[in-house]
């Protein structure tokens, strides 16, 4: 943001000489982090954003049942609550439900039951699974003691097939958070070749590539998203869609960070530093690994950033319409297609609870992006 | 400046072809064409297609023969206006798309004039009272507004109409104008239903204009005839609106070529949720039927009305801006 006060580099005057000494002799990379660190809002978006990636690398722990398991006898169960007292003693527990039918309406209602009280643990044995794919393991962060986890706790509800909904997010969260990164990664590569070859040698290159990403942003994306994603074959494996759906929406997302790359590239090249290198008879990769692309890496990881809440969004939103990831592929925008039906979202609106994970992440992603943008370039 | 639209026209026809190519690798992506989804639906309701039958189909659609005569064929359909069957529905395509198309222009103006009508005051206030407890609660609105899918917006609007309101705040007509043929009446009936879609869709948009206006006009308040003018006695309104608004206001009517596929594009799935009478429902459909045919002239007209909106916005620019207008570019 060219508005932000120019976070001057901690020249703090009480520390005086000592601190100026510091900043004389800091890396580029120590200059950035100070100035990150002032961003509080940045900092805090990072933090979550670590959060986040932490639930997607251990789903299985974080979940507390298995995010398929299904039971029509469980279906659109309200979020429990959790009684931390037990007789004035520290017990979490929940009370048993018991599903009957209205009679009037037949729709099914849950009776939580007072005196059948299910103690929850924290870090306790629950159902057996494969801790990182490889390793046995028992402990879960919730369980419950003496019955199944998956019969008897419901912390945000279940959904139309009786599947636990917060299992599911703790899955979900791992495919929507790293569709974003191998997406952006793809797009990445893309960008920075395209960019770069179009930045550095200009002229006709240049020309027919700026015209390319001038075409590809002028055609509105989701109908032609759309129309990729529906023509996959409908046998493909879930692993075959997810990337396919990676590449789709890395196709189209590549420009921005082209521009950003060359950009970058022009206004370098006139840099004295890059023409003394080659004075002194440098070769032409060695210039742009070892001089240029180093004093712009952090403009990369900023723009890069910034890119990552664009997919998530994208990838939610065809989930959303039933053309991106298939059951039973878990994703937020899977989850959403639950709350397609305004009539369902009204008698349970826990449905809706999968937005706030993509939105928390979507504005951890841009307050990090932004942090790491203006540390980068204080100038910009 | 002549040379100027001459670029512009040559880009804008570029990318109409690219457009075209793109919907047609729609159309043929999926395995097999339409007829083997026919005869597949067909058959799963019952009723069996001859050999005869399907070559005969085959034929009557272009269907055996090489992919690029297929191309030019229906390049050439396309630019006499003939855009064939919608085939599910057994009726030409400009029938099923006319007035769903109408809307969906309407629909992605509304949401424009919405954004361009909330993000230049609010950029300018946040820009001159910058740091100010409002700057502030806008940027933060501007955020949330950025990070919520527009898709998400419409659901929790729609909710919000339900659940409190007991309205449902969907659709572009009340129920006795739906099938009505087109009056007065029923045209005042859309404009009264249009703020709803029109906000949900500009949301996104208007918070990155927002900053734009922002930023762009800070860099301005910061040269120095803005002093001058300041010192010369000039009240503050015109010292502010008389130049730097204008300077700043560049890079804002340029950005319109973005925003308008962005709302083009995010109109088909706020249509979804919001049970609009769109392209977006019937892309959809067209879609999960397979129905390539009418997907692809969907996406295509989609795709040609943007560039033509974009084009227009490049002449409009050219008109506010004396450097492009003079030749300068």
């Amino acid at each position: 943001m060219a508005d932000r006060p120019l976070a001057t580099v901690p020249a703090a005057p009480d520390a005086g000489g000592a601190a100026e000494q510091r900043i004389a002799v800091a890396t580029q990379w120590q200059l950035m982090w100070w100035r990150f660190r002032k961003h509080k809002l940045a900092v805090g978006g990072t933090l979550v954003l670590v959060a986040f990636y932490v639930v997607a690398l251990f789903a299985d722990f974080f979940a507390y049942c298995d995010p398929q398991e299904s039971d029509a006898q469980r279906s659109l169960i309200a979020p429990q609550s959790i009684h931390w007292l037990d007789e004035g003693r520290f017990a979490p527990h929940v009370y048993a439900l018991k599903g009957t039918r209205d009679p009037v309406t037949f729709k099914r209602v849950y009776v939580p039951d007072p005196e059948r009280k299910v103690p929850v643990r924290l870090f306790g044995r629950g159902e057996p699974y494969e801790f990182l794919g490889f390793i046995p393991m028992e402990r879960r962060l919730f369980s419950v003691e003496g019955a199944k986890a998956s019969e008897t706790l419901f912390l945000v509800g279940t959904d139309t097939q009786g599947r636990d909904v917060w299992s599911r997010l703790m899955y979900a969260t791992r495919t929507s958070m790293t569709i974003g990164l191998v997406s952006v990664a793809l797009s990445l590569v893309l960008g920075v070749v395209l960019g770069g070859i179009s930045g550095y040698f200009g002229g006709v290159i240049d020309n027919v590539i700026q015209r390319v990403i001038e075409i590809l942003r002028s055609i509105p994306t989701i109908p032609l998203w759309m129309g990729l994603a529906a023509a996959l074959p409908s046998d493909w494996s879930v692993i075959q869609v997810y990337f396919a759906i990676t590449i789709i929406i890395s196709l189209i997302g590549w420009t921005e960070l082209a521009r950003v790359v060359r950009g970058r590239f022009i206004s370098l090249k006139e840099e004295d530093f890059v023409m003394a290198a080659e004075l002194v008879g440098c070769s032409k990769s060695r210039i742009i690994f070892r001089h240029m692309v180093p004093s712009f890496v952090s403009h990369i990881i900023a723009a890069t950033t910034l890119a990552i809440p664009a997919i998530i969004i994208s990838e939610t939103s065809l989930s959303f319409l039933g053309l991106g990831l298939r059951p039973p592929a878990i994703s937020w925008g899977v989850l959403l297609q639950d709350a397609q039906n305004i009539q369902a979202l009204v008698i349970s609106p826990w449905l809706l609870i999968p937005s706030v994970a993509v939105i928390v992440a979507v504005l951890a992603f841009n307050f990090m992006g932004d942090g790491i943008r203006d540390a980068a370039d204080p100038y910009l | 400046m002549v040379a100027y639209v001459v670029r512009r026209f040559l880009l804008a026809i570029l990318t109409t072809l690219a457009i075209s190519v793109l919907s047609f690798v729609i159309i043929h992506l999926p395995p097999g064409d339409y007829v083997t989804s026919y005869i597949s639906s067909m058959s799963a309701s019952g009723s069996a297609v001859s050999e005869g039958e399907a070559l005969a189909l085959r034929e009557q659609l272009g269907l055996d023969q090489p992919v690029t005569v297929q191309y030019m064929k229906w390049m050439g359909l396309m630019l006499q206006g003939n855009f064939g069957m919608a085939m599910e529905w057994g009726r030409p395509v400009t029938d099923v798309i006319g007035d769903r198309l109408t809307l969906t222009v309407v629909i992605s103006l509304a949401a424009i004039v919405f954004t361009w009508a909330v993000a230049l005051p609010i950029g300018i206030y946040s820009a001159v009272y910058r740091y100010s407890f409002l700057d502030y609660v806008f940027t933060f609105v501007g955020f949330v507004g950025l990070a919520i899918p527009g898709f998400l917006l419409a659901l929790i609007v729609m909710y919000v109409g339900f659940a409190y309101f007991g309205a449902n705040v969907g659709g572009l007509f009340s129920p006795e104008y739906v099938e009505a043929d087109w009056s007065w009446a029923k045209a005042w009936d859309l404009v009264k239903h249009l703020p709803i879609p029109a906000i949900v869709l500009g949301v996104s948009g208007t918070a990155q204009l927002i900053r734009i206006m922002r930023s762009n006009l800070l860099d301005e308040l910061r040269k120095p005839y803005v002093t001058t003018a300041r010192a010369r006695g000039l009240p503050e309104y015109r010292v502010i609106m008389r130049y730097p608004v204008r300077v700043a206001l560049n890079p804002f009517v340029s950005t319109i070529g973005y925003l308008l596929p962005y709302v083009v594009s995010g109109s088909i799935i706020v249509s979804l949720v919001l049970s609009l009478p769109t392209v977006g429902p019937l892309l959809l459909k067209a879609l999960i039927a397979q129905d390539m045919f009418l997907a692809g002239t969907i996406v295509l007209l989609l795709g040609v009305l943007t560039v033509i909106g974009t084009f227009i916005s490049d002449l409009l620019l050219m008109w506010v801006d004396p450097r492009i207008r003079l030749g300068r570019q």
